[in-house]
């Protein structure tokens, strides 16, 4: 296809040309940085947690009167819980991954290092790893010989007796690359005081943070066998079949209210409600933008066929001459999608430089990190095949025209 | 001539009637998502007390050990320890102050057969209400003296007195919170500041419901009412909070002057200088920031709602340049007609005004449809799980704000078209026919 007399006749048009182009580029700008975002929600929801996602339930009560021992209370729960039809496993524990609310350590290697190393996500409570379904990858799992009542380990490190701690813990793979590089954890000292050190005794293989905002620290977690009374933030975790959840969970929920019908139950959902309430603003942000992006397409198509529709309609004359010369159908047809793909091959340049400078502002003010370059092909397919597309009909209406309409008069 | 100019564009927009509804749909696609994002962007970016807020501080002081500390560069801890927040609040430097921390307050039915529930509370000391404005429609707030007696006193919200007491008076009735018999002094009227300011950094949601009850903070902590949030730099027992190495606490102060609130800074720098000197402290940083300050710094409005508006501009943009092609494209395909026009004596400002006009109808009718969509955009809203999604509703200023978009923005975009048409020449278009 010649080229140059679609050129002469766009400089016949310079501004509508110029505002087709204008759009084109703006669009291809938005939705290259938009698609890019999309993709980064998509990521960032996809985070994993490490635990049996679609097999766990989390109950929290609070209790109106205190239990006068709340660690024979959370024991008799526990013991309620095991009883209810279906379940295959019940743990306690102080947090839950993606569960926002959380508890964390501040880890040194050297007990007299200024400084700490990093900060952890300490899990306590009994039975962790079988009910979240974590896998051990080295070592052995807690005992319950290991585990120590929080008030005793409390009263042990004010009075310095370090018989009543804890001294063992797990932690996760990630943590220990992070600690020691390609070294084998088992049986080095992790301080969470200068007084606390902890022996590693187990790796699992992947177990996120409550709140696993920074996606460099999320499994940045250990288990530290201390037990928790029963109180308000402890949860009470549920290992079951997926199809059972909610019948395990209504149960399990009824033979609590029935040991204390006084007490309130604050938290009952399956671990895919924490999930997803987790991650509901990344989900709702990416609906928005897949919306915007349709929402732009469709106003720029609608803007192109238009534009395309009133030069058809202008030509119209010429295109009869054309075709009264012996231009054919297909040439006709080839020479509007022709003049769109220049139209939108410019604006596509244009919109990738744009693309690059609201990425630059975008990482500047909202913390973002740099627009790969793969999006922007994706951009530029994307906007030619809208602009074909768009341009279809109007290029078909042209190459409708019949040659007779050169003889006549307007 | 108006009507005139009103009839010629009327006309000229009924004979291409799917080109005009191609401009108002994209014109009113445009408008709606901006005045959706705008009306909620303002909504949380609104000040909770514009009566007070420049007088209000946030103070912060940093009680962390030196671990981690970059002189110059770690910012003062956002809450405050129990044992610094006491001594500022008796210090009495600032004309009001009180510390405060949320936490999650159970209320025993009144009746027998109902279940005990889980409210939002506010733990907090005597100046709470007035250094805030809190407006009581019974009774009041309690004393300082009821703060260091731990009076078992309360003030409760009127959606609570409603639920409890049907709306009647209910002070000097008795509630049971945490297992302790309370008696109510002060039941307030409707009070939700959005942003809930007050909460920022307690470890509550920013917007929504106000709090139920407000209790004593030492009443509170000796009902073992726990803060919603807590932070220890060393291991600590989390169940003597007093005197654990946490901080739990926000502090605010009332200071009605630039001068004040520079005398407070040097009094926070002093208190944390004294304290370095007693060896409790090691970290001087001190901050303290006025109310608006203090939710930019907190970043109390998402930064996703903030790119949303953004991006409903840049749609608007496009919409508008997409009009601007049409409008052209239209009137060039009327150059005959300006033509005849101009030979029978109209002169340029005329036709410009013609082609104003029309695109003001393209504007104003992109802005009825604008608004449906922005009443559509805003159900959406309504529906989503974000905490702040009830208060998304139209006001009076968002609806005049849509016609004053919808009219500057198909202005601009009409402005091009209308040049154009009335540069054209009266002869040569006559010839061409």
């Amino acid at each position: 296809m010649d080229i140059l007399p679609i050129l002469s006749t766009l400089r016949r048009h310079k501004l509508t040309a110029w505002l087709l182009i204008l759009e084109i580029a703006l669009t291809c700008a938005i939705v290259c940085n938009a698609v890019f975002l999309i993709g980064q929600r998509l990521q960032r929801m996809d985070m994993p947690s490490g635990v049996a996602e679609h097999e766990l339930l989390q109950i929290q009560v609070a209790d109106v009167t205190t239990p006068s021992n709340p660690y024979a209370r959370l024991a008799e729960d526990v013991a309620l819980l095991r009883q209810v039809p279906g379940v295959q496993s019940v743990a306690s524990s102080n947090q839950v991954p993606f569960g926002v609310s959380s508890s964390n350590g501040n880890i040194r290697l050297d007990p007299t290092q200024p400084e700490r190393t990093l900060s952890a996500t300490t899990y306590f409570g009994e039975n962790l790893v079988q009910t979240l379904g974590t896998r051990l990858v080295s070592g052995r799992d807690l005992q319950s010989d290991d585990f120590v009542d929080v008030e005793t380990a409390m009263k042990g490190l004010n009075t310095g007796d370090s018989k009543s701690l804890p001294h063992v813990t797990l932690i996760t793979q990630t943590l220990s690359e992070r600690l020691w590089p390609g070294q084998n954890p088992l049986g080095r000292l992790i301080y969470l005081t200068p007084t606390v050190g902890l022996r590693v005794v187990g790796v699992v293989d992947s177990l996120a943070r409550p709140n696993a905002f920074d996606t460099a620290k999320t499994q940045f977690t250990m288990v530290v066998p201390l037990r928790m009374g029963a109180n308000k933030d402890q949860s009470y975790l549920i290992r079951t079949r997926p199809e059972d959840r909610a019948n395990v969970l209504a149960a399990a929920v009824a033979a609590l209210k029935k040991a204390d019908p006084q007490r309130v139950v604050t938290t009952k959902r399956s671990f895919d409600e924490v999930r997803r309430k987790f991650f509901q603003d990344d989900r709702a942000m990416a609906g928005i933008l897949t919306g915007v992006i349709a929402a732009l397409l469709i106003v720029t198509a609608l803007g192109i066929v238009g534009l395309a529709s009133f030069w058809v309609a202008q030509r119209r004359r010429t295109i009869g001459v054309r075709r009264a010369l012996g231009a054919t159908r297909s040439n006709i047809l080839h020479y509007f999608q022709t003049e769109n793909f220049v139209l939108a091959t410019l604006g596509i340049a244009l919109g990738m430089a744009l693309a690059f400078g609201m990425n630059l502002f975008l990482m500047t003010h909202y913390e973002l990190p740099r627009l790969p370059a793969v999006y922007f092909p994706v951009g530029a397919v994307l906007l030619w095949l809208i602009g074909q597309l768009a341009v279809l009909g109007p290029a078909l209406r042209a190459a409708a025209v019949p040659p007779v309409v050169a003889t006549r008069s307007v | 001539m108006f009507d005139y100019y009103l009839n010629l564009a009327l006309r000229s927009l009924r004979r291409n009637r799917v080109l005009t509804a191609l401009m108002i749909i994209t014109l009113a696609l445009g408008i709606g998502a901006s005045i959706t994002t705008l009306t909620v962007l303002r909504l949380l970016s609104g000040d909770p007390l514009p009566q007070k807020s420049a007088q209000l501080f946030y103070a912060q002081v940093d009680p962390y050990t030196s671990d981690g500390y970059v002189p110059g560069k770690t910012k003062p801890q956002r809450l405050m320890a129990y044992p610094d927040a006491m001594n500022l609040l008796h210090a009495h430097q600032a004309r009001r102050q009180a510390a405060m921390a949320l936490t999650d307050a159970k209320i025993a039915p009144l009746r027998a057969g109902e279940h005990p529930f889980f409210s939002n509370g506010v733990m907090t000391t005597a100046d709470f209400f007035t250094m805030f404005d809190a407006p009581f429609r019974y009774g009041g707030g309690w004393t300082a003296d009821d703060d260091e007696n731990r009076a078992q006193v309360v003030v409760i919200s009127d959606f609570l007195n409603d639920k409890l007491f049907g709306g009647a008076s209910s002070v000097g009735r008795t509630i049971r919170v945490n297992d302790h018999d309370l008696r109510i002094i002060g039941v307030l009227k409707p009070w939700a500041p959005q942003p809930r300011f007050y909460a920022q950094g307690l470890g509550g949601r920013s917007y929504g419901d106000g709090d139920a009850v407000f209790l004593p903070l030492q009443t509170a902590r000796a009902a073992s009412m726990d803060p919603q949030n807590d932070d220890c730099w060393a291991v600590a027992d989390t169940s003597k909070l007093e005197t654990a190495p946490c901080i739990w606490l926000g502090f605010w102060a009332e200071l009605s002057s630039d001068g004040e609130a520079a005398a407070y800074r040097r009094f926070l720098s002093n208190y944390v200088q004294q304290q370095i000197a007693l060896g409790r402290f090691s970290r001087p940083e001190v901050a303290l920031s006025d109310l608006p300050q203090w939710l930019r710094d907190e970043k109390v409005v998402p930064d996703d709602v903030r790119l949303q508006a953004g991006l409903a501009f840049g749609f608007l943009l496009i919409c508008v340049v997409n009009t601007v092609g049409l409008l052209l494209a239209k009137c060039l395909r009327r150059s005959q007609e300006i033509g005849v026009r101009r030979a029978l004596g109209a002169t340029r400002r005329a036709i410009f005004a013609q082609f104003m006009v029309e695109a003001g109808i393209v504007g104003m009718a992109g802005g009825l449809l604008g608004l449906v969509f922005a009443e559509l955009g805003l159900w959406c809203i309504r529906h989503q799980p974000a905490e702040y999604a009830g208060l998304a509703h139209l006001d009076v200023h968002m609806f005049l704000l849509t016609f004053l978009v919808a009219l500057v923005a198909s202005m601009i975009a009409g402005l091009l078209p209308a040049w154009r048409a009335s540069l054209l020449a009266p002869g040569s278009q006559l010839k061409a026919a």
